[in-house]
């Protein structure tokens, strides 16, 4: 998926606008409504149920049996669970995907909030806006080979400067201590503007009367940015890491096309692990409780981080 | 306070100025130079990459790379070149890829376009716990559903068919429902209720009087949609492997797999990611302003 936080074109301010009451067709109205309503809604509601609450459901009751495709799902119990909470694999893949989430975001942010400043403070025309989101709109699976090719120990243009400076050629995708690191600078590079954007829209909130009191206060901007920014940006940050690092947990197609999940297992990630087990050994079932842990957890983070960083709660008013 | 200090507080001022443009400069040049450099290689032989690594024009310019990725050198000359030799038909992969993004964007836009106006506009009992349902899928992880969608595809015997590839995505997105439900809501009813004194149903003043009116945030909706779905790989990695409905992404994997004994086809391989992205580098030259301004917050709220 593309944006989960996009912008409404602010067209009439009140969205939520109480229908009018005592209209000319109320009590007539009612069952006619849902008639036309059920015709309106119709096409979403099969691709919803088929696509999206059956697989969901089905998705759960898998992760109790054995089923390899062939023939049908035999009910096991939680036993799929209990072999992955001894499965080696498992927390390796774990380790991994952690390993990456926090480089990833870690870094993706820093960076994504000293563009977003920039982009509000000093580069404000949307030309610049828009080549730094560049990367953003082209497919993963291209910005990873791309990377892979510049990347690349023998030829890469990479490696060629840093062994120009003087230094030993890296084997980014090639080495276990490498690898994920590296996936995860490409992502950096793939998601920093749209990262900035959504934290600069967030600037763009806060509205200018606060930063001119700061300024007749005479406060330096450092100043001006941990007192005022930061605890005013604080929602909206919040939302961010709640979306970023929810897309960070499903890494895929970067690892997918550039190492397929090694060397050994150094870049296996959760994802990865789980397509390897239900298409690579048809352990259908044993992959499905592997996704039901990792939508365990993505809740979980997703809880944690709305409470802790309070990501409803505005200081604004 | 003195001109002295006024005149210091200016100097640093521009001093900071000047240092936040060169980190923009640096930004923008780590964004943009490793597109050059995909064109570069693009435009190269693969023989004179190895001796000519470090420049930034094309190693031996040639058109060649291109060739190979629509098939229009034999596989001699292709391995002659540096290519694998192996058949590769891009065509065929970008008429897969147009034909996916465009069906699944056409239905999902337009299904979500109902959707979201019988729940910001009808009313029906259990509209909002409906759409609260919808809302709520939004948070289950692809790949979730992804293992028994596949399976239900297989069991219907729509592997590596159209059909498969974009039935789940053709029906609506919880997303694409919530954006333009916001919008509805946000418009004014008065011509509605004009009209429907006049008698005319719900499903007209959808047609002539809702849709003609929510056409900028449905383009909006559906440049977001499109280059979502060119870009996605995972689904048609599971479901449209072969040649006949094989996309762009899933045929660009293979480019890199198919790579002959020695070193890869570079060139080969950044010419095909070439064609694979300029679509969407088409659609955001032409439209770049609305995806640059439609990503933001207000909507989330």
């Amino acid at each position: 998926m593309m944006t989960t936080l996009t912008n409404n074109p602010p067209t009439r301010s009140d969205p939520r606008r109480p229908a009018r009451s005592g209209g000319l067709r109320r009590g007539a109205a009612r069952l006619g409504d849902l008639r036309i309503a059920l015709l309106f809604i119709v096409p979403a509601l099969i691709g919803f149920i088929a696509f999206c609450l059956v697989p969901t459901i089905r998705g759960v009751y898998l992760s109790f049996t054995e089923y390899s495709v062939l023939g049908e799902p035999e009910w096991i119990g939680v036993k799929n669970y209990t072999a992955i909470f001894a499965d080696e694999l498992f927390w390796n893949a774990m380790a991994v995907t952690v390993q990456y989430v926090g480089i990833n975001i870690g870094l993706q942010t820093l960076i994504a909030l000293g563009l977003a400043l920039l982009m509000h403070r000093v580069a404000k025309s949307t030309l610049i806006r828009g080549a730094l989101l560049l990367p953003f709109l082209v497919a993963n699976v291209i910005v990873a080979l791309l990377w892979f090719w510049m990347l690349d120990y023998q030829l890469g243009i990479v490696n060629e400067v840093i062994s120009w400076l003087g230094l030993p050629r890296i084997a980014f995708f090639g080495s276990e201590q490498w690898a994920i690191p590296t996936i995860a600078f490409v992502n950096v590079w793939r998601h920093m503007g749209y990262t900035a954007l959504l934290i600069f829209a967030g600037l763009q909130a806060i509205p200018n009367h606060v930063y001119e009191v700061a300024s007749l206060d005479g406060a330096s901007p450092a100043r001006t940015f941990w007192s005022i920014t930061m605890p005013l940006l604080r929602p909206v940050l919040a939302l961010v890491l709640v979306v970023t690092v929810i897309g960070s947990f499903q890494v895929f197609d970067t690892v997918a096309v550039t190492t397929g999940g090694g060397p050994v297992n150094a870049s296996r990630v959760i994802q990865m692990y789980i397509y390897q087990k239900a298409f690579g050994e048809s352990d259908f079932g044993y992959a499905s409780a592997l996704s039901v842990i990792l939508f365990v957890i993505l809740a979980l983070v997703a809880f944690i981080q709305m409470k802790f960083l309070k990501g409803n709660e505005s200081d604004l008013d | 306070m003195t001109t002295q200090t006024i005149t210091r507080v200016r100097k640093s001022m521009n001093w900071r100025l000047i240092g936040a443009w060169a980190l923009v400069a640096v930004a923008l040049a780590v964004t943009i130079l490793p597109f050059l450099w995909m064109l570069r290689t693009a435009l190269s032989s693969n023989h004179s990459l190895a001796s000519n690594s470090t420049n930034l024009l094309p190693a031996d310019f040639s058109w060649g790379a291109f060739k190979r990725v629509f098939g229009m050198q034999s596989a001699e000359e292709a391995i002659a070149e540096g290519g694998s030799g192996a058949n590769i038909d891009f065509w065929l992969y970008l008429r897969n890829s147009i034909l996916f993004s465009t069906v699944t964007t056409a239905g999902q836009v337009f299904f979500s376009a109902l959707a979201a106006y019988a729940f910001a506009r009808l009313r029906w009992p259990g509209r909002d716990k409906v759409f609260a349902l919808f809302l709520a899928t939004m948070m289950i992880p692809p790949i979730f559903t992804a293992l028994p969608n596949f399976l239900l595809i297989k069991n219907l015997g729509l592997l590596n068919t159209f059909a498969g590839l974009t039935l789940p995505f053709v029906f609506m997105s919880a997303f694409g429902i919530f954006f333009l439900r916001q919008f509805f809501m946000s418009m004014s009813r008065e011509v509605e209720e004009a009209a429907m004194l006049d008698g005319a149903k719900h499903l007209r003043i959808f047609f002539q009087i809702v849709l003609p009116n929510a056409a900028a945030p449905m383009a909006t909706l559906a440049l977001l949609t499109f280059i979502g779905q060119w870009n996605e790989y995972f689904w048609p990695l599971l479901v449209g492997q072969e040649e006949n409905v094989r996309v762009l992404t899933v045929g660009l994997s293979v480019f890199k797999s198919q790579s002959p004994q020695g070193a890869p086809d570079w060139s080969g391989l950044m010419a095909a990611t070439i064609v694979a992205a300029v679509p969407v580098l088409i659609l955001f030259i032409a439209f770049g302003k609305k995806v640059v301004n439609s990503i933001g917050f207000s909507g989330i709220k």
